[in-house]
Formats: structure tokens, sequence, C-alpha cells
């Protein structure tokens, strides 16, 4: 996944921009997908998922990455877990305090932040391995992408389902709702959707990168 | 139907509100080992065996956790067990049955962060289940993931003979074929009215 994952890693743009788009967690490495389907029917919903992940995704990672060297081999994955729904404990008192209809809009789906791939994923792949400016960095990447993600489709996902974006009309009054969208089906879909834009960009890029090099050859 | 009923707590959990194509929990699982009929039963067993496990464990542990009055724990706590839950099933697995440890590969492990394990522990002590009904919901909810697996990976051995245009294989597809069940799902949903 890493270029070089058992070496540490000079800080450059790449270790943060490189979670928003060529390894962004949900549209290339399909990690954490329970989340990204379950809370984005609604805009608003999407936004809190996604910042309360961010905030346990850069606090475990820098935690982890300050605790590399005293951690034994063995029970990492369990010290890691640990970690994880300590912080995960504080986001979902936070989000109590904060809100109380986003606390039960969201329901479980708080607490099982826990058990998001991504999470663990960067602990076990990345922060453990790095210095903790670097590994602080590329949590902020990831979790940023992740948010991007959750954005993505909670917009497209309100639009169609209830033509609104946070809550404000976005088309006439006899626009008619495609209710299904913000239904479970709804969010397969839209997902589906996603992934196959971006595969149509890529294989298009590809086919004209293809077609300039054959010019090119046939040229010489 | 009484919505305490064991019937109905088992039926909502496997069709109504079933936790793949309803709840999106254990979506991982659902779209990486559903590509064979044969891995996706085991796992579908295994994943109900450690189902089973935490949810009598966590019904355990809330009462402790309420016992001594510090619920706060209770997210950490669920995690550990299902963790040595699964560690369990691994050791059972490799002793009895080495081939089907090499088929289920890293995704055995995985069963830990497997939503639906937790996503049962903390659903069944949101609801307040008493021992019994906590049977019952994980039970069902064991029968629900392994009938979505098993749907899956039917439906996805029969698209290997099929023409997929090229910029729509894969994971696409297979989310296409996950809305499709999912709404086929959504049919039951007059089953299991009242409470999600």
């Amino acid at each position: 996944m890493d270029p070089r994952p058992n070496q540490e890693e000079t800080i450059t743009l790449d270790t943060f921009t490189r979670g928003l788009w060529k390894e962004n967690p949900v549209f290339v490495m399909l990690l954490g997908l329970c989340p990204v389907l379950a809370v984005t029917n609604t805009t608003m919903n999407a936004i809190a998922m996604g910042l309360a992940t961010l905030f346990v995704l850069v606090a475990s990672s820098t935690l982890v990455s300050l605790l590399r060297k005293l951690i034994p081999k063995q029970v990492r994955i369990a010290s890691f877990i640990i970690i994880i729904a300590t912080f995960v404990t504080m986001v979902d008192y936070l989000i109590q305090s904060i809100s109380l209809d986003l606390y039960n809009a969201l329901g479980a789906f708080i607490q099982l932040i826990v058990v998001n791939c991504v999470i663990l994923g960067r602990a076990e792949a990345y922060a453990s391995k790095q210095k903790v400016s670097t590994a602080i960095i590329n949590a902020l990447g990831m979790g940023v992408g992740f948010t991007i993600a959750l954005l993505c489709l909670g917009v497209t996902r309100e639009l169609l389902g209830a033509g609104t974006i946070l809550g404000f009309q976005m088309f006439s009054v006899d626009f008619e709702p495609w209710i299904v969208m913000i239904l479970p089906p709804g969010g397969f879909f839209v997902l589906g959707a996603w992934l196959l834009l971006f595969e149509y960009i890529k294989q298009r890029k590809e086919k004209t990168h293809l077609n300039v090099e054959g010019v090119a050859s046939h040229g010489s | 139907m009484d919505p305490d009923s064991l019937t109905f707590i088992f039926i909502n959990a496997a069709l109504s509100n079933n936790f793949v194509l309803a709840l999106f929990l254990g979506l991982c699982p659902f779209l990486g080992v559903s590509a064979k009929k044969e891995t996706a039963w085991n796992m579908g067993l295994a994943t109900m065996f450690v189902m089973l496990v935490s949810s009598i464990s966590a019904f355990g542990i809330n009462w402790l956790l309420n016992e001594f009055d510090i619920q706060f724990l209770r997210l950490i706590c669920y995690i550990a067990v299902i963790a040595s839950a699964v560690q369990l099933v691994e050791m059972v697995v490799k002793k009895f049955s080495p081939t089907l440890f090499r088929a289920l590969g890293i995704f055995l492990p995985l069963i830990t962060t497997n939503c639906a394990i937790l996503g049962l522990a903390l659903f069944q002590t949101f609801r307040e289940y008493n021992f019994l009904q906590s049977l019952a919901f994980s039970l069902g909810a064991g029968v629900g993931f392994t009938i979505a697996l098993m749907l899956m990976a039917g439906l996805r051995e029969k698209l290997e003979l099929a023409k997929v245009p090229t910029v729509s294989q894969g994971a696409t597809m297979s989310l296409m074929l996950a809305g499709l069940l999912s709404l086929a799902f959504m049919g039951f949903a007059g089953l299991g009215s009242g409470h999600a």
C-alpha cells in the first residue's frame, strides 16, 4: 500500500494528498463502507460522521505513533483497538453533549467507528512505523478523503431522495423525490454510480494516453 | 405480532431488518468473501458462531457494568470480548479443518472488525433485550448474514458467465447487485414494521 512500508518517510505534499485521491479510503481502497452507506442519507449526518471519524483517526494515529516503540509486536492489534475504542468513547460523549438530535440520528454508528477498517488499517500499516509528524499528516489526509467521500454520497442522496441540501429546498415544489435514494438500496446504487464514474474517467485517461503514445510511435 | 416475542425478534433480525442489506453492517466480508458459494457458507457459519458467543458474553458484561455503574467502559469491554471470541473460533477452525482455515485466510481474524458483531452487541444493549431475546436476536442476525452472503455468492457465480462492460466490472457491479438485493429485501418490511 505504501511505497516504502518499513522505512520512515520524509514529509512531502504527497503524504497528505495521497489520502484525498490516489489512495482515497472509500473510492479506491473500498474500506470502511459500513458508515459510508449507513449514515449518508442526509448531508448533515455525512458531515458529522466524517468529522468524528477524522478526529478518531488523527488522535489514534498520533498515540499509536508515539507508543510505537513501547507496544510489543504480539499484542499490537489489541492495543490499537483499545486506543481507538478510548477515543471513540470520547467522541460518543462529545456528540451527545453537543446535539442530542444528531446523536439519535447517527445511533450506534458513532460507537461502530471502533471497527472502521480505515482507522485500524492506518494504525497497522502506517502510524506504527512512522514518526509522529508524518503519521499525523497522513491521517489528516486520509480523514479528509474519507469525509469528502461521505459528503459526495450524502449530497447526492439527499438531493435526489428529498430534493434538499442541508435541509434547504433545491427544486420547485412539484419535484417528485426519489424515495429509494434515502432508503438502504439507494446507498448501494449511489456508491456504485460514483465508482462507475471514477472508473470511466480512469479508463478514458488510459485510452487517450495510449492514443497519444500510439501516434508518437507511429510518427517516429 | 408482539414486538417482544422471540419469533418476531428472530424474523426481524434475519429478514426485514437484515444486518447486511438494510442496516449496512458487515459489508467488508459481504463484498470480500462472496465470490464462491462454499467459502461464503463457511464464513456465514463462523460469523454466526462468533455472534452467538459475543452476544452471550455481552449480555453478562453489560450486567456487570451496570452493577458497578461503569457503563463508559462498555465499548472497550465489548471489543475485547469479541476479539477473544474470534481468537477461539480461529483456533477451533485451525484444529478441525486446515483447508477451511486457508480458504478463509485473512477474513477470519478480520471478523473482529466486522461491524455486524459489535453492532449486534450494541443493539441488544440499547433495546434492553433479556437473555432469551438476545439469543434469538443473535441467531436471527447470523442467519440473515448467511442468507445475504449466500445469495450474493450465487449471483456472483452466475455473473462470471455474463458479459459485463469493462467499466463496470468488479466492485461497481457487486454494489449494484447488492442494491438490487437490498431492494428485494425491502419487500419484507411489512413483516417487521414497528421499531427499526
